[in-house]
């Protein structure tokens, strides 16, 4: 992908990728607050992966205590300014608001919103430095996760020195969250909040290539593993090698770097894959100005992955799908560009070992789309190497912990956030990881002041 | 059709609807624009000796973003010549010749300046007199408004020298900034009083300003108490109705006032014994047109009740209300939740548990959270019910007692009969 010049094409484009929510206004903002109830024993506050106490941050939007507000929200979430946005609130907080079942829920994402807007915008100082305990603790990965641990960490008087292999901080944040729903600078702001409190991030640093596993054991007293997941795995079939042929992760995370090209306006785009990185790579290609977008599945609408909302918003967006369908080769023209797509037809039959129908192929169907890009988006492959380079033992790239304890086969590390998440472990959440991270720092922390107390 | 006419001691008007002596009711132009909209009738904005005013003059108190719960000015009389004022009552009461004028006075506790007005105002043809003794600010400062208000024999002296002249019904509008309203009361009906309003605006500060540190409102960074009025003072206004009502000592129809915002208050008031009712701040906040549901919801609800006229409804709660006294101390109610309807915000629990009597019981059961009032413990305080979001799921339910009713006042005298 070529980033072309400005030009009104280029510029409608941004605009594509320009947050599609707006922020509430002073007045809904007091209207929505005023309607919360202010439970006892709030079940919001329970479907928190956080557990933010989420009447007390809304009761104080309406008793103007804005910094408060904040506090109470960021206390318990890290990147609560990125959950605001990202959170399948359905699913959790508002998802549990005892007002559905008489009105309709508090819109507690963007009140969250509106807090936190709030605190990007003044400037308001949230959080200190503990008074240092001597102690060092090191993160791999600058993503929800490290640096939720690290917020914490440096709260409770530890050194923690952060690595990143990208140019930024933030990880899902900046490069894999699309755009129209978390603007980078909010991403920005989080981590500007950490880093004042003395947390030293080293990005472009990765660990196993920049500094050695080895190094980093022997100078850190702690370590926190959060490295997230990797690419797309290949799918395994003739012509993923040609031009047109991307993975998801890598997709979103071009225009996350601000790198919209031109290359797909009026084009066919066919997804393969149903969760919610296919409806990211989908509804980004969308925003490219791509003509067709058709998302592929070999199962059906039923087994899909892709939270309800998620599915509505592409359906929205133009997507189409094409369920019971599988991808059998890419075919490419004689310069190497992806022309076309041969796809099978699928028929679910008995359950597999996970409960689901397994999708079988149904002989002879076969039939070829012509589509000018391929996005695979068929799940992410795990950072193997450098999980075993930490000599740590996992489960297919999933690192296995003491699920209390939260530590690795090696005492002496830890680990958190998608790096555990998988073979039925665990939430892929955004806010989850932030949790994950904020439960590290306190196991660590138990951990570490146990021998100074006994002494 | 319900008969929605009322006569409030000889005063007719098409419906128990007026505006109070008010901002609402400072001229021709407004009182027309308000009997246009439907209002039966108007208390013009209190005539006097000129005076000035000042900016600002209103302010408001809001609860949880409810704009208006309460209201407070610091405006005095008119402050337009009284010329002016008669000339537009004498067009005004040409115009609407079914709408009941009563024109607002206050003037210096002297017989002859009550007697000079009086004729003056009666000479344009007017329905009625409302003497303002209840205007908490500026005025009381002058011996005049609530501070003869407060005095109940200036109340009947000046009530007698308006009735000496008087060929019109007289109401007499008294503060409620005063211990006991029937004592006041008593005093006007003594003097002569046809009628009563009440009740006036209550002495109030609406706030200070957490910036500044002025008072709201403020005059040029200098404040004063100013007077409250809107929905939050209807419970006080009721009730000082209310022990007028069920005074054996007086006998006036009563013209209510206070907080009455829609018909359900203006019944409220009708029911503990007011004849009619005068409104402003509900006006003030939405305009003239609030009358149409007012008129509208008021017929709807006597032709559900199966009552033809207005006037059966006044005062029909009056004999429901007493003193303490006399409330049976074996009549029991108790809390009953229905966990079907509830939505387990759980606020009569907490409110119970923390606030009140700990009878409130919060479980699980299979999973989901249940709520049980533990009987023995309730005292029927309503506390639940009154937090519950959700209309139905706490119902507070009579227990019949095998004890025979007894009162306070009962149990008193049987125990000194005993002692006897």
């Amino acid at each position: 992908m070529v980033p072309i010049q400005e030009n009104a094409m280029t510029e409608q484009l941004k605009r594509n990728f320009v947050e599609m929510n707006s922020r509430m206004t002073k007045n809904e903002a007091l209207e929505e607050a005023n309607r919360c109830l202010y439970c006892y024993d709030a079940p919001c506050i329970t479907a928190c992966p956080t557990s933010i106490q989420i009447p007390n941050f809304i009761k104080k939007i309406a008793s103007g205590n804005m910094k408060g507000s904040a506090m109470t929200i960021m206390e318990a979430n890290p990147i609560g300014a990125s959950c605001a946005r990202v959170c399948p609130t359905e699913e959790l907080c508002e998802g549990a608001c005892v007002l559905n079942a008489s009105t309709k829920p508090i819109k507690i994402g963007h009140l969250q919103r509106y807090t936190t807007d709030w605190a990007m915008e003044s400037d308001v100082e949230l959080f200190k430095k503990g008074e240092s305990n001597g102690q060092k603790v090191a993160i791999v990965g600058a993503g929800p996760a490290g640096l939720s641990a690290a917020r914490e960490l440096s709260r409770l008087g530890y050194g923690v020195t952060i690595f990143e292999a990208e140019a930024k901080a933030g990880g899902l944040g900046n490069y894999g969250i699309v755009s129209f729903r978390l603007p980078n600078d909010v991403v920005d702001w989080e981590v500007e909040q950490i880093v004042k409190l003395g947390v030293d991030i080293k990005t472009n640093t990765a660990v196993g290539v920049d500094i050695s596993v080895e190094e980093i054991l022997a100078q850190y007293d702690s370590v926190i593993l959060a490295v997230g997941m990797g690419a797309v795995p290949n799918l395994g079939i003739e012509g993923e090698e040609l031009a047109g042929v991307h993975d998801a992760i890598e997709f979103v995370k071009q225009t996350k770097m601000g790198l919209l090209t031109e290359d797909l306006v009026g084009k066919r785009v066919a997804v393969i894959g149903a969760g919610n990185t296919a409806i990211d790579g989908a509804t980004c290609a969308v925003r490219l100005g791509a003509e067709q977008v058709e998302i592929l599945y070999r199962r059906t609408e039923k087994e899909m992955t892709a939270y309800q909302f998620e599915y509505e918003f592409a359906k929205q967006d133009g997507v189409a799908f094409k369920w019971l369908t599988a991808p059998k080769k890419i075919i490419g023209d004689k310069a190497g560009k992806v022309v076309a797509l041969e796809c099978v037809k699928m028929k679910l039959g008995e359950a597999g070992a996970d409960g689901r129908q397994r999708p079988e192929i149904i002989e002879g169907s076969d039939f070829v789309i012509e589509v000018d890009a391929v996005i695979k988006a068929i799940g992410q492959t795990r950072f193997v190497s450098l999980i075993e380079a930490f000599g740590l033992e996992h489960t297919h790239g999933v690192v296995d912990i003491d699920e209390t304890t939260m530590q690795t086969s090696n005492k002496k590390v830890f680990a958190c956030g998608d790096v555990v998440f998988g073979n039925g472990q665990g939430e892929a959440m955004v806010v989850t990881a932030a949790q994950q991270g904020k439960d590290a720092a306190y196991v660590i922390h138990e951990h570490l002041r146990k021998p100074s107390e006994i002494a | 059709m319900a008969d929605l006419r009322i006569n409030l001691a000889g005063i007719k008007s098409p419906n128990p609807f007026w505006l109070a002596s008010a901002p609402p009711t400072n001229s021709g132009y407004q009182v027309q624009r308000a009997f246009e909209a439907g209002w039966g009738g108007a208390v013009w904005k209190t005539l006097g000796e000129p005076i000035l005013n000042v900016t600002s003059r209103f302010a408001a108190v809001s609860y949880n973003g409810q704009r208006v719960a309460g209201f407070n000015n610091i405006e005095l009389i008119t402050d337009r010549p009284l010329e002016v004022n008669l000339k537009e009552i004498y067009e005004t009461k040409k115009r609407f010749p079914d709408h009941a004028i009563i024109v607002s006075l206050m003037v210096e506790p002297k017989q002859e300046k009550w007697h000079e007005i009086v004729k003056k105002v009666e000479d344009v043809g007017v329905d009625g007199l409302e003497l303002n003794f209840g205007c908490p600010h500026g005025m009381a400062e002058r011996g005049m408004g609530s501070a003869s208000g407060q005095v109940p024999e200036l109340v009947e002296k000046q009530t007698y020298w308006v009735k000496e002249v008087a060929r019109t019904p007289v109401i007499v509008k008294l503060t409620p900034n005063i211990t006991d309203i029937t004592v006041t009361a008593e005093a006007a009906a003594r003097g002569g009083a046809d009628a009563i309003s009440m009740i006036n605006t209550i002495n109030s500060l609406a706030g200070v300003d957490l910036d500044s540190w002025n008072t709201v409102p403020h005059v040029g960074g200098k404040g004063a108490h100013g007077g409250y009025c809107g929905p939050a003072v209807k419970p006080i206004a009721l009730n000082m109705v209310a022990e007028c009502a069920r005074n054996p000592l007086f006998n006036v129809p009563i013209s209510g006032i206070g907080g009455i915002s829609n018909w359900q208050d203006a019944a409220e008031f009708i029911l503990m014994g007011a004849t009619g009712v005068q409104v402003c701040t509900a006006a003030m906040h939405h305009g003239f047109s609030i009358v149409e549901d007012m008129i509208d919801g008021l017929n709807n609800y006597l032709d559900d009740k199966g009552i033809a006229s207005v006037m059966d409804l006044v005062g029909r709660t009056v004999p429901r209300y007493s003193d303490w006294g006399n409330l049976d101390l074996n009549y029991k109610i108790v809390a009953e939740i229905n966990n079907d309807v509830c939505i387990n915000c759980n606020k009569c629990h907490i409110a119970c548990e923390d606030t009140s009597h700990q009878c409130i019981d919060l479980y699980s059961e299979s999973g989901r959270p249940m709520l049980k009032v533990r009987e023995e413990d309730c005292v029927g305080c309503n506390l639940c019910s009154i937090v519950c979001p959700v209309d139905g799921a706490i119902t507070m339910v009579e227990r019949k007692s095998n004890i025979a009713p007894m009162t306070w006042n009962e149990r008193q005298s049987l125990i000194s009969n005993f002692a006897r």
